[in-house]
């Protein structure tokens, strides 16, 4: 490589400029029409001169070049001479120069993307009244990613008056005013804020004294940080822990904010959608826990959780059924699973994962328990394999410590059925010689799929479990 | 039988190697024994069963007598075998860092009878608080930096489980490389027979210099040469509350006892750039502070430029340039770090941060207090001990103090470990007898960043200035990584090498290189300014293909040199 390659910096092909008058079709704009309506009324009367940034030729071999980064941002002010973006060829990084003063628009490539040669990069205003129009033209000419759309949404909204400077206070006060607050961010909250074109002033400061930090910024940018490969989910849902809160309401809404899906709440949406072709039915069945509370009472000390006490009484009840343990998978057969392996619901934050306790039947409950830490550990920490989170054969959804008395779980695509269990309280039981007593009763309640399990076949397991539950100590052999 | 010893034991030990060329250009056996037997004997008897093994059992015996018996002796004689009688030692060093411990080994090598005087730990500043720790610190940096890069581990088709650390572990490995290499130095030291006297040297007088506790009487020796080379401590400026904890030097902030969320670096020279490296990789966020007006005042710009683009700007870190922290003031009762800035130029309240930590890498300052200069008469310009060319130290009238010396930090020509032992060997190079200038020009300096930054001679606005002053033109030529091969295969394609010449004829000015392993490669160019070689002569010289090195080779190749002027000619030619 030689270093005349290197020397001449921006070649005269480069940032040519084409003026482009306010003369673009009105239909051209995306934008909400309040705003369209202010531009209008500019366009006539600012003769703008609008000049585009053109990806330079840097070398006679070069065809597209990709934007390394952008050393202005959108909104600064530029004067002739200045470097505003380095560019990447074929060859090497180079700073490009801007040939006109004025301030950067739109910058139309972002970091990271590639343009050929020629191709308007960049927008470059004379003035600032002319900010918008080629905002809205670099809108126009397409290629703006998703997220600016969500994140300019707000913007929008906003009354279209002062578009460069900050933004008046939000009518919504962010954090409880008293008196001016001292706006603290992170330098990589600042970044984030910068990128995703979030008005720092209006984030909500959640770090050490009260300062913005990189997550608050997402959070107002509705962008989920991406943890380390989240693993998909082959995974069930109850209804009241399914993570696709954001109801899609067909009229928008002004104001509203769009949150893309994480790896792992995508994978969910994507399971329950294909349990729609699984035809399901539910049978619910009352169990009493007496005797259950108190072998826990005795056992929890050696470190034997409720999920495993569960965990253990199912996978025994599915041993004598083992219809209830099969699956359905190609609509024609019966597939009777080897082994019984219990997948039980965890939230974690924001998601949802099957974390699976494999020869659950055969595992004795310190085992059992044990196994059970060390898989809510890795799930908290991401690191769980696939084969500990897709081998489950029944799975187990247990809302109980949230009060829940009874509620109906998803059947998981591949899976026979699944128990959502309730609460366990104290409940007046009438008993066989009519007296009424109370006991603790916890309401159980088994979707499953109607092409292999039938109602009687529910019927008979839930029965082994509660007989199970109710006289647990088979469970502790 | 005496040359068999030497030869034997050169060959086992990497060290005694010096000590035998001592030996053979001394040619007095008295000094080999004394040099080599001291302390290490465990040592040496492993290796002198190997030595050894044709020898009767007997004979080794009586030789190990022997050499026991003459380290006694000598130990006992003063100003052996040279010239300068009545006195304890031909050179005592004032401060076992690496300049002194440089100054030492060839003091050894040019036969001189050497003391060095510690108060501290052997190392110094380096092996200790400074370039030896933080290079850990880097490795670990820099390994999660490549961990942690999901598109560069996958552009290897590598997958990795999310990165961790133990900060403690971290730590660790710090302290331990400190420790060893320590280790290492005294060894050395101790094995080629300088004493190692312990406590505060002081200069009482001409050729004097005291040692002890300070305070105390202390032990008055004689020396025919002196050198100080006391180093520096970190600099503080006014109104910075240093507290070790929230607010920290460099010192502080190589224990790594914590890893602060944010954390603001006053001053963006290359410690505190190395820092941001450690910081930033270990999952901090780092403010910069510089009261200059451009990050990374003292690299070349352009260098700079590129440093700030890979370095900073995709980095979580941001900064304030212009400004003066003019008031640090640590977390305490529940109240963040604060930092009071002014601007530079007009004096005016700029910002407050308030942060979680605050490193203080402003510099350093040099340590030459309580030296008893003033009994020689000298006195310091900001602390620093005023040299000429060859680290004599000049007096308040200006004049020449005899056989006085400081090199390093303390006399501020260059405050980098190998300029201090480099002046240190000329210095011994000096005092035995032989006229010795040391070119600084020709002394690599380089930050050990994810890409490394390096340099030697002069940047480009320096050599734009000299070439107006001396009536010469410059060349740029410039080379990147992403045409090599090997930095490519790594994935590292970010880089530059720049070459600043004289086109007329040929002469190496500077040469700044950005890039992976820049450190290790500007030694092709530090070593061609040092011994004079010109562009001509060495573009023709073979680079193993494919290698890094050969960033320089096309560097050199891309030179335009004036052909018609042969290499003899070292007249400038008039613009």
């Amino acid at each position: 490589m030689s270093s005349s390659l290197l020397q001449p910096r921006a070649p005269p092909s480069l940032s040519s400029s084409s003026s482009i008058s306010g003369s673009k079709p009105q239909w051209r704009f995306t934008s909400p029409p309040a705003v369209t309506f202010t531009r209008r009324a500019r366009n006539s009367t600012v003769n703008a001169k609008i000049r585009e940034i053109f990806m330079p030729a840097l070398s006679s071999t070069m065809t597209e070049g990709k934007i390394v980064s952008w050393i202005k941002s959108e909104g600064d002010v530029l004067s002739k001479g200045e470097s505003v973006v380095v560019v990447e060829s074929d060859k090497a990084d180079m700073d490009v120069e801007t040939f006109y003063d004025g301030i950067l628009a739109a910058i139309v490539v972002p970091e990271g993307e590639s343009a050929p040669v020629g191709a308007p990069i960049g927008l470059l205003a004379e003035t600032e009244a002319e900010i918008e129009e080629a905002r809205a033209k670099a809108a126009s000419a397409g290629g703006s990613s998703p997220p600016k759309i969500a994140a300019d949404a707000p913007v929008a909204a906003s009354p279209p008056s002062a578009p460069v400077a900050a933004p008046p206070t939000p009518a919504a006060a962010p954090v409880v005013a008293d008196g001016p607050r001292k706006i603290v961010s992170t330098p990589f909250a600042k970044k984030l804020a910068k990128q995703h074109k979030v008005d720092i002033n209006k984030v909500v400061g959640t770090g050490p004294f009260g300062r913005i930090t990189p997550a608050d910024v997402e959070a107002a940018a509705g962008i989920t940080p991406v943890k380390s490969t989240p693993p998909p989910v082959t995974a069930p849902a109850a209804t009241a822990a399914a993570p696709a809160k954001s109801a899609p309401t067909f009229a928008e809404i002004p104001g509203a904010t769009v949150v893309p899906f994480t790896t792992m709440q995508a994978a969910v949406s994507k399971n329950m959608i294909e349990s729609l072709s699984v035809p399901t039915f539910r049978v619910g069945y009352p169990v009493m826990t007496d005797a259950l509370d108190a072998l826990y009472a005795k056992v929890k000390s050696k470190g034997v959780t409720m999920t495993a006490l569960l965990a253990k009484a199912a996978a025994m009840a599915l041993a004598q059924h083992p219809v209830v343990n099969a699956s359905c998978k190609d609509g024609k057969s019966f597939t009777y699973n080897s082994s019984i392996n219990i997948a039980v619901a965890v939230a974690i934050n924001g998601g949802l994962i099957t974390p699976v306790l494999q020869d659950a039947d055969k595992l004795d409950l310190y085992l059992l328990s044990e196994k059970w830490k060390e898989l809510v550990e890795k799930a908290r920490s991401k690191q769980l394999q696939p084969h500990e989170y897709n081998s489950g054969t029944f799975t187990l959804s247990n809302l109980g410590m949230f009060g829940v008395d009874r509620f109906d779980a998803i059947l998981p695509p591949g899976q026979g059925a699944i128990m959502a269990v309730g609460v366990s309280k104290p409940t007046p039981v009438a008993g066989k010689d009519g007296y009424f007593s109370v006991k603790n009763q916890m309401l159980v309640n088994v979707t499953a799929d109607h092409r292999i399990v039938y109602g009687a076949d529910l019927a008979a397991f839930l029965k082994t479990f509660a007989k199970i539950v109710q006289e647990p100590d088979s469970l502790t052999m | 039988m005496h040359s068999a010893i030497s030869l034997s034991l050169s060959s086992a030990s990497p060290i005694t190697v010096r000590s035998y060329d001592g030996a053979g250009s001394s040619s007095s056996s008295d000094l080999f024994f004394r040099n080599n037997s001291a302390p290490s004997q465990l040592r040496f008897c492993g290796l002198r069963r190997e030595a050894f093994s044709g020898c009767k059992s007997s004979s080794n015996a009586v030789l190990l007598k022997q050499l026991r018996q003459n380290m006694k002796i000598s130990a006992s004689l003063s100003g052996n075998g040279t010239p300068s009688k009545g006195f304890d030692y031909d050179l005592v060093i004032i401060g076992a860092g690496v300049g002194g411990h440089g100054a030492a080994l060839h003091a050894v090598e040019k036969g001189l009878k050497t003391a060095i005087i510690e108060g501290d730990v052997v190392g110094g500043t380096c092996v200790n608080r400074g370039c030896v720790p933080s290079k850990a610190l880097l490795a670990v940096s820099g390994r999660m930096r490549e961990l942690q890069n999901e598109h560069h581990m996958k552009s290897f088709g590598l997958q990795v489980a999310a990165a961790g650390y133990d900060r403690q572990g971290v730590a660790d490995h710090a302290e331990n490389l400190a420790a060893k290499i320590r280790n290492n130095l005294t060894n050395s030291l101790k094995s080629l027979g300088v004493d190692i006297l312990t406590g505060v040297g002081t200069v009482v007088g001409p050729q004097k210099v005291k040692y002890g506790k300070v305070g105390g009487s202390g032990t008055v020796i004689t020396a025919k040469d002196i050198i100080i080379a006391t180093g520096s401590v970190p600099f503080v400026p006014k109104g910075v509350e240093v507290d070790g904890k929230t607010v920290i030097t460099s010192d502080h902030a190589l224990k790594l006892e914590t890893v602060p969320e944010w954390i603001v670096i006053v001053g963006s020279g290359y410690i505190g750039l190395e820092f941001s490296d450690v910081y930033t990789a270990l999952g901090s966020e780092v403010t910069f502070v510089e009261a200059l007006d451009q990050l990374m005042p003292g690299f070349d710009p352009e260098i700079g430029k590129l440093a700030q683009r890979v370095l900073i700007n995709p980095r979580k870190i941001d900064y304030h340039t212009g400004v003066f922290a003019t008031k640090i003031t640590p977390a305490k009762d529940g109240k963040p770090v604060t930092i009071e800035l002014i601007d530079a130029k007009t004096k005016e309240p700029k910002d407050t941060l308030e942060v979680d930590a605050a490193l203080i890498a402003t510099g350093r300052a040099p340590f030459t207090q309580g030296l008893g200069l003033e009994n020689v008469n000298v006195e310091t310009q900001r602390g620093f001990i005023p040299v000429d060319e060859r680290m004599r130290v000049i007096d308040s009238k200006g004049e020449l103090v005899p056989h006085l010396y400081c090199i390093g930090d303390a006399n501020g020509k260059m405050m980098l470990a190998h300029a201090a032992s480099a002046q240190g060997i000329s210095v011994v190079e000096q005092v035995s007898g032989k006229d010795h200038v040391l070119n600084h020009l020709s002394i690599p300096a380089a930050c050990f960043t994810h890409p490394e930054i390096s340099m030697v001679g002069l940047t480009e606005p320096q050599a734009r200035e000299k070439a107006e002053k001396e009536g010469f033109e410059i060349g740029i030529a410039k080379t990147s990584f992403k045409a090599n091969t090997k930095a490519l295969a790594e994935n590292e394609g970010e880089g530059i090498a720049k070459l600043i010449y004289r086109p007329d004829n040929g002469e190496i000015l500077g040469v700044h290189i950005f890039g992976m392993h820049a450190a290790d490669l500007i030694h092709e160019a530090s070593n061609a300014i040092a011994l004079g070689t010109r562009i001509q002569d060495i573009k023709y010289a073979v680079h193993a293909h494919p290698t890094l090195s050969e960033v320089i080779d096309e560097l050199f190749k891309s030179a335009k040199v004036k052909n018609d002027v042969s290499c003899a000619v070292a007249e400038p030619v008039a613009v």
